[in-house]
């Protein structure tokens, strides 16, 4: 196995998927001469020409329409935001029409496009740019959405978010382009909706999914020093979501926190803290608790920004507090 | 209950000949033989043709005023846009495209779709939220789909479909394909950042997109006065580098001619055209407003609707003496009897059975 970044994982996807179906395009801005403002899309210019890696505009509600009538028609759109937070602009065209369209015309238009882009905050890129979405779309029914942690699971799961017959929110790391692992040779595709142990241990379940699964698993190294061994259960796409294997590890650990990067009203901990209560009541030792950024959008200033974050430290604060350490 | 008194207010499609002439002596706008002369040139018209434009329009009236007395019956439910008054710009513009082309509306789209020939007894159980609608009951009055003939809805989002038009129009370019993609939506579509976003892309990217602007003057109960900066609304084609055209909207060889332009430009120019196309509602914004008297008069009205584009194509066709008035309501009554026996079929259909529920949310994949 080859050891590749992030931001190259994503690349060799684009590109074989590419290679693989003529109706596949990537389309967004700076994405062609530009070589993608986070250069995922890096030589694909030269390789495939401008009708399929199209510059556009900084017209997002544009040209993620254009994406949705193109694949009504029956091409295969890429639709890269340079950021989700961009995205809000289009969200008419992924929530109202790509989400819909299959339901509301009675299964007769398929939809097989994917919404890409980096999710989450960086550092000090201040309130507009720092914002994870997953929460916003795992809430409408006819979107599946990932979020990838590792160069191997972007890879595998862009490959099958490109093959999938329907919308696909694809919410890349915007802190994980430089992150290196470990990605299989030859063809690499990983299914939807099954989460990936990631740490193994009994003590304690933490779940979680994206960036804050490295999080994650620096949190279990750590903590396997002090003798506590945790599961770390990387849910890898959000919707699907892989409700049995949370019910596996809290069945097994009898304690949960639950780690994401959003913000704590109607985020996505919520929605798996009420899988664990409903499938795990008899199995808990102690309150799940949730670990996630601070309720106010993202300060600038280093200190605030670093306190607003979720990190290592307040997760292992949570763990702890399930454990009754604390 | 009495359904006539439901009815709206639809001049006689067959009145008298002594009437027809009054209204050319007075010169009605658009009922001028230059216009029709003009038109010939362009997107020739035979006995036949115009024979077929008629039934077109006057089956989109008939089946509308027959969703008016369902709708009042409770038959079909949620918001009901009547298409009643604009029915020229349906049927001509139908008319000059190919059945490979794509059409593209908003939610004001009964009219659309049966000018386009999708079955009226599917558009109608549809409406009726039954299982044999073209959504399965799905969808509704405001989300008419059709595959089979390339009739990509009926969007509830005013200009949310515009970008989605410019991205068949990539589709068709990608393929190097050349079918043009047409384009509805009403004029208050124009102020919105989708409409646009939409026409820079088509222009920019030179795109077989034809965008028609249904000027019926009021977007709900907002009078384009009261709504737009500048109500030259063609001026926006100017603003992308985009061919613009106004056309009476009223007058279906009007419409014909300028699609006859537009297609070509589409097909051959590979360029996207922005036509304003003149009209008026006879009936309020959905079933739920009055048809006037808060945002427009009962004069002005009753004004426009002399203009009547069904009343219009009549008495060039009776007028050049190609139909007796016996025949004319014989078409008439075909156009009833294919809303009634449309009526008769949703009334038949049965509700969507309830596993269909979670059916179509999504596609099983299988690329």
């Amino acid at each position: 196995m080859a050891v590749v970044t992030y931001r190259d994982a994503l690349t060799q996807a684009l590109r074989e998927e590419l290679q693989r179906d003529d109706r596949v395009f990537l389309i967004g801005e700076e994405v062609a001469q530009y070589n993608g403002a986070y250069k995922v899309s890096k030589g694909l210019l030269d390789e495939f020409g401008p009708m399929r890696i199209v510059d556009t505009p900084i017209t997002e509600l544009g040209f993620a329409g254009v994406g949705v009538g193109a694949a009504m028609v029956g091409l295969r759109p890429i639709v890269e935001f340079m950021t989700w937070n961009f995205a809000l602009l289009a969200i008419d065209e992924v929530v109202n029409a790509a989400a819909k369209m299959r339901y509301m015309s009675g299964g007769q238009f398929t939809m097989p496009m994917v919404f890409r882009g980096p999710n989450g905050a960086a550092l000090q890129l201040g309130a507009q740019h720092s914002q994870a979405w997953e929460s916003w779309f795992a809430h409408i029914p006819g979107l599946k959405v990932c979020t990838p942690a590792t160069p191997a699971d972007a890879k595998g799961l862009l490959k099958s978010a490109i093959r999938d017959d329907n919308p696909v929110v694809f919410l890349e790391g915007e802190m994980l382009y430089n992150t290196k692992g470990e990605v299989p040779d030859g063809e690499h595709l990983v299914p939807f909706g099954v989460a990936d142990l990631k740490r193994e241990g009994d003590h304690c379940s933490v779940i979680t999914h994206g960036k804050m699964a490295l999080v994650a698993m620096k949190v279990a190294d750590d903590l396997a020093k002090e003798g506590i061994n945790i599961d770390v259960v990387d849910l890898r796409t959000v919707r699907p979501i892989d409700v049995e294997a949370i019910s596996r590890s809290v069945q097994k650990t009898n304690r949960a926190v639950v780690l994401e990067e959003g913000w704590e009203i109607c985020g996505m901990g919520s929605q798996v803290v009420d899988f664990i209560q409903r499938e795990c009541f008899d199995d808990l030792d102690a309150p799940v608790l949730r670990v996630h950024q601070e309720d106010v959008p993202m300060p600038y200033a280093k200190n605030l920004e670093r306190a607003a974050k979720p990190d290592a430290g307040k997760a292992i604060a949570a763990i702890k507090k399930v454990m009754y350490l604390d | 209950m009495s359904t006539e008194a439901k009815r709206p207010p639809v001049p006689s499609p067959s009145p008298s000949p002594a009437a027809a002439q009054k209204r050319k002596e007075k010169g009605t706008p658009g009922d001028n033989g230059a216009d029709a002369a003009r038109a010939t040139e362009l997107a020739p018209t035979t006995p036949g043709v115009r024979r077929e434009l008629l039934h077109s329009m006057l089956l989109q009236r008939r089946f509308e005023e027959r969703c008016a007395e369902a709708y009042a019956l409770g038959k079909i439910g949620g918001f009901c846009h009547l298409y009643i008054g604009q029915e020229a710009i349906s049927t001509g513009v139908m008319s000059m495209i190919r059945p490979d082309d794509y059409v593209i509306t908003a939610y004001r789209d009964h009219g659309q779709a049966l000018a386009r020939g999708v079955n009226p007894r599917s558009v109608m159980a549809e409406l009726f939220g039954r299982q044999d609608g073209c959504s399965g009951g799905k969808g509704g009055s405001m989300h008419i789909f059709d595959a089979k003939t390339n009739f990509l809805g009926g969007h509830g989002i005013v200009g949310g479909h515009v970008p989605i038009a410019a991205g068949v129009g990539f589709a068709i370019k990608y393929r190097r394909g050349n079918q043009v993609c047409v384009c509805f939506f009403g004029e208050a579509a124009v102020n919105i950042g989708a409409f646009h976003e939409a026409l820079n892309l088509a222009s920019l990217w030179d795109l077989p997109v034809i965008f028609i602007i249904e000027n019926n003057r009021y977007g709900m109960g907002t009078a384009i006065s009261r709504s737009t900066a500048n109500e030259d609304v063609l001026v926006r084609a100017k603003g992308y580098r985009m061919d613009g055209e106004s056309v009476d909207g009223q007058d279906v060889f009007a419409v014909r001619e300028c699609m006859a332009r537009a297609v070509e430009r589409a097909r051959k120019g590979k360029r996207p055209t922005l036509i304003e196309m003149r009209t008026y509602r006879f009936m309020g914004h959905s079933m739920s407003d009055a048809v006037s008297g808060t945002y427009r008069t009962k004069d002005e009205l009753e004004e426009n609707m002399k203009r009547d584009p069904i009343l219009l194509l009549h008495n060039r066709i009776f007028e050049a003496g190609e139909l007796t008035e016996g025949e004319m309501h014989k078409l008439d009554d075909e156009a009833k009897a294919i809303a009634q026996d449309a009526w008769d079929f949703a009334d038949a259909s049965p509700e969507p059975p309830l596993e269909k529920l979670y059916a179509d949310v999504y596609a099983d994949t299988s690329s």
